[in-house]
């Protein structure tokens, strides 16, 4: 049963480590962690099967295809490319490197890739790239993936742990899971060092502290911010906004990305994959914004499909900060969306068009997506094109992490830098951290990132827990007792707070004003006066805050205190976002501000390399405001390290994106060396039959 | 034909602009598992929204907990996730069919405007209102070994090929979201008996039909067949009919059966013992 009784709470011979969340980065960082024979103690919002990770839809990357002349340096060129330039380049190297390998690992596990003729692995297309790079298991591959790591995992809940002496430890086994626990807080000693968390058990609402020698985030994204977006209810950022709140620095919180083709839904915005353009789905509006003809009856001379005409390089496989652009100024500024004869209006839709295309061959690659659509649309996607729209999908933004190199520039893999937090013993892995994807991520570059990101901080906590002079099991209880106090004040404070008062407010009725507020000022295209508006917004919701009423008095599962902590929480990191958003003056990637674009300014500078090719790092004033730091100091495993906003640019130069020409997302101006079905590269012939990777 | 169906999914949201009467919940509370005194039902009304589901209907119950009788309550606990089917999180008892409560869209199931019930699953012990607990699902996954025992995560190249027919029987197996329906709508699973159920049942075929996989296969065969094993299911076939992602749970019981039988089959005639897998 879940409720099960801290092990690590009293004194204990386990020492083990810590893991926050049960996605697919917290899920490899932790049976890294257990072949290096270190417990781990697994906290998960949820049964770590139902994460956030069974979402992702259309694939992994990997350049296993050298047949069309693919290889690492060009995944890792293409992925900074898309990312305009803001990405670490050295961390997206070892990351494409690693990808053929990672792949082959899932296959391992019995990941149901879809499969070649010969039995090999398929392959399909992405956004931002001509190469089939992109491994999948039909259009289910994150929760196809989740599933993989959750059942290793679940095996090494059999394994029990042993000591130095190889003998086995009674009734403790290597995993400690506990699910239905909601992160509040780190346990720090008085040097600041993270030795254990605090959480509460949202059945019996028990609050504890664990000892951890070393915590490790992978708690996912906050799309919540944004009230409804394609993410899950628990993807809050609850978590990373209140180590934030500890001194943790967050970096490029204000790229957030918006996903060009989802549905409406009032709960959610659910998503229908790239991979629906990967297998050849093609973006049209009727060319007449006042055609009211069902599609099918509109002849192809009459449609304008116009990915393909302003970006015949790349045509509807644009990166996404693209796309949505090009959706919103189609839809929303030229008011050309689907018509809508029952209300008279164009709505902001746009078709995504599968019909010309096989049904045996969409059933088996796509079949996930096709039946969400189906289910929450009632149409048939196989015989009507789908109405789609962009939503908030994924941020590249996170808690900052570090890595090392070596001399040759490529990652030390063994390094307790790798993956590290600001704080000591803190460690962030997966959409938490805000490694490898830069201004905007590469499709099915989310699930690659997870698991690489996993390997490195699974040796990467060994290595500090083996460096620590005294594991968190020996330190006194006052230090987990004092956290534990705090956070259970804070938590009475919630129950507590407006009671019996007449004026009060509803967190959920707050959550919808901040979410609306968000989707309106701090999407797709960002105003500074509406930021400042949005800004005085967050801090109005804030003062509201104070008056929210926990209606629910029960001390047993109270979703609706839960609630408030998290919606406090997300109002800290929406500030973070939105000053972020208000203090880079460019454009970069998912961050746009029409005031910066030359097309629609003169004079603008578009994106500013020189002003503003560097991380946003954002610390916490004492106010619990952002303020923003060009450099900070923080300690690794008995080191103090100085740390700068400058981008590591060593490996592939910065310059202008162009996705009107084929090829230009890499330097060598490579497409597949080999034609591709659905692929509509002009310059195929450019490549070299057979390149190794 | 086509243009009217169109038409007729959006003429609910042109009636929302308040003529729409309102959706009407009936939904079985209780507090605890060991308060049973709080057992009790209690209505709400929400505003219709286009294209809502029950989940939706449920955080408007959030944003205003007050029910039909005008008494605040505590806003109803309920367990969601994903909101599209993936996730297995919201499986609850909707007009006392179990499902999941993301994909019921109220237009569907309540189209003349029938109040609509929901009860937590009564398989699994109830933590609150509509919250239930399925960790049992999670432990019987580790008793049959549903995973592939690989060397490590160091590199060791490509995994065995496999054909693509081979991929369309094990994908669908392998979409299993351990949602529990399977288990809810079984006469022979519940807290009287120890029956593991089909969805377990199943990924030992899913896991014995992997070329890897196939290498632990005994061991998988062995724990199936002990007590609580597939000897225990009744073959009523509620399970196939509840999936929500029609995961073929009928043919999984057979093939798994049929490994069984002809393992002890087996180790009849070559003098094994049972327990000695």
């Amino acid at each position: 049963m879940a409720e099960t009784t801290a092990p690590t709470s009293a004194r204990s011979r386990v020492h083990r480590v810590i893991v926050v969340g049960g996605g697919l980065a917290g899920l490899m960082t932790t049976l890294r962690l257990c072949e290096a024979n270190v417990p781990v103690l697994l906290v998960s919002l949820v049964p770590v099967k139902r994460s956030h990770s069974v979402c992702a839809q259309g694939g992994i990357n990997a350049s296993v295809n050298a047949g069309e002349g693919d290889s690492p340096a060009i995944h890792m060129e293409e992925t900074v490319y898309a990312g305009d330039f803001l990405a670490n380049q050295p961390p997206v190297q070892g990351m494409a490197q690693a990808a053929p390998e990672l792949v082959h690992l899932l296959d391992r596990m019995g990941v149901p890739f879809n499969r070649t003729p010969e039995g090999r692995l398929d392959f399909r297309r992405f956004g931002g790239s001509l190469f089939h790079r992109t491994a999948f298991a039909g259009a289910t591959t994150g929760q196809q993936l989740l599933y993989a790591l959750d059942e290793q995992v679940r095996r090494y809940e059999t394994i029990d742990v042993t000591d130095s002496r190889g003998i086995s430890v009674p009734g403790e086994k290597l995993v400690h899971k506990l699910e239905y626990w909601d992160f509040l807080s780190l346990v720090r000693d008085d040097h600041g060092v993270a030795i254990g968390i605090v959480a509460q058990n949202l059945r019996s609402m028990r609050i504890e502290a664990f000892r951890g020698d070393g915590v490790c985030l992978a708690t996912g994204g906050p799309g919540a911010i944004f009230g409804r977006s394609t993410n899950s209810v628990i993807c809050t950022g609850t978590a990373a906004s209140a180590v934030f709140q500890q001194g943790a620095v967050y970096a490029n919180g204000e790229f957030v990305q918006v996903h060009p083709t989802a549905i409406p839904g009032a709960d959610k915005l659910r998503l229908i994959s790239e991979s629906a353009r990967g297998e050849g789905g093609r973006i049209w509006v009727p060319r007449d914004a006042r055609d009211a003809r069902r599609p099918a009856d509109i002849p192809e001379g009459e449609r304008d499909y116009f990915l393909e005409r302003l970006y015949p390089g790349y045509g509807n496989l644009v990166p996404r900060d693209i796309a949505s652009r090009a959706l919103f100024q189609v839809g929303f500024h030229e008011g050309r969306g689907i018509f809508n004869p029952s209300t008279g209006k164009n709505e902001l839709e746009v078709y995504l068009d599968l019909t010309h295309l096989d049904p045996i061959l969409l059933k088996k690659k796509l079949s996930g997506i096709l039946e969400i659509y189906q289910k929450f649309e009632g149409e048939d996607p196989y015989t009507q094109p789908m109405r789609v729209f962009p939503a908030v999908h994924y941020s590249m933004g996170g808690l900052w992490v570090d890595y090392e190199t070596q001399g040759d520039g490529s990652l030390v893999a063994q390094s307790p830098r790798n993956h590290a937090a600001s704080i000591p013993g803190l460690y962030a892995v997966g959409e938490v951290d805000f490694q490898y994807h830069g201004a905007n991520r590469l499709g099915a570059n989310s699930l690659l990132s997870c698991l690489y990101g996993g390997q490195l901080a699974g040796p990467a906590l060994s290595a500090y827990q083996s460096a620590l002079a005294r594991s968190a099991a020996d330190l006194p209880a006052s230090l987990f007792d004092r956290e534990k106090a705090r956070e259970s004040e804070r938590f009475d404070d919630i129950m507590e707070r407006a009671q019996g008062e007449k004026s009060t407010e509803n967190a959920h009725v707050l959550h919808a004003e901040l979410g609306e507020a968000m989707l309106r000022d701090c999407t797709i295209e960002r105003h500074d006066a509406a930021l400042r508006q949005l800004l005085a917004k967050l801090d109005e919701l804030g003062e509201r805050a104070k008056r929210v009423r926990v209606v629910d008095r029960s001390g047993r599962a109270n979703q609706t205190a839960q609630f408030v902590r998290h919606f406090q929480n997300m109002l800290v990191l929406a500030r973070v976002i939105a000053a972020g958003a208000l203090e880079r003056n460019e454009c970069r990637g998912a961050h746009y501000k029409p005031a910066c674009d030359p097309e629609v300014t003169p004079g603008a500078v578009g994106r500013d390399d020189e002003n503003w090719l560097r991380t946003t790092l954002a610390v916490a004033s004492e106010t619990g405001e952002p303020k923003f730091i060009r450099s900070f100091d923080y300690e690794c495993a008995g080191r103090t390290l100085r740390v700068t906003d400058e981008v590591d640019t060593s490996l592939t130069q910065p310059r202008a994106r162009r996705y009107q020409q084929a090829g230009e997302a890499n330097t060598a101006g490579r497409g597949p060396s080999r034609v591709a079905q659905g692929s509509r590269s002009e310059r195929t012939e450019r490549g070299h039959g057979e390149e190794e990777g | 034909m086509a243009k009217k169906k169109a038409d007729r999914r959006r003429a609910p949201a042109a009636e929302s602009q308040g003529k729409h009467p309102p959706v009407r919940l009936k939904i079985r509370r209780q507090d605890a598992p060991d308060k049973p005194e709080t057992r009790r039902w209690e209505t709400f009304e929400v505003e219709y929204l286009p294209q809502m589901n029950v989940i939706s209907a449920l955080q408007q119950i959030q944003k205003h907990p007050v029910t039909v009788a005008g008494v605040e309550v505590a806003p109803v606990v309920w367990d969601c996730s994903c909101l599209e089917e993936v996730c297995g999180a919201c499986s609850m008892l909707i007009n006392g069919r179990v499902r999941q409560a993301c994909s019921a869209l109220v237009d569907v199931i309540s189209p003349k405007g029938k109040p609509i019930v929901l009860e937590p699953l009564r398989k699994f012990p109830l933590v609150r209102d509509l919250m239930v607990d399925r960790s049992r699902l999670f432990e019987s996954l580790k008793r049959i070994r549903a995973w592939i025992e690989i060397d490590g995560t160091h590199p060791q190249g490509p995994g065995p090929r496999q054909s693509q027919e081979q991929q369309e029987e094990l994908y669908p197996l392998s979409r299993c979201m351990s949602c529990g329906c399977c288990l809810e709508a079984c006469p022979q699973y519940g807290p009287h008996s120890d029956f593991v159920g089909a969805a377990v049942i199943s990924q030992v075929r899913l896991f014995n039909a992997h070329p890897t996989g196939a290498l632990q296969k005994s061991e998988r065969l062995e724990a199936i067949m002990g007590p609580g094993g597939i000897a225990d299911c009744g073959k009523a076939q509620n399970c196939v009919e509840v999936c929500p992602l029609g995961i073929p749970l009928v043919d999984s019981i057979q093939t798994v059966a049929g490994e069984t039988s002809r393992r002890f089959i087996l180790s009849w005639l070559l003098g094994w013992s049972s327990d000695g897998g």
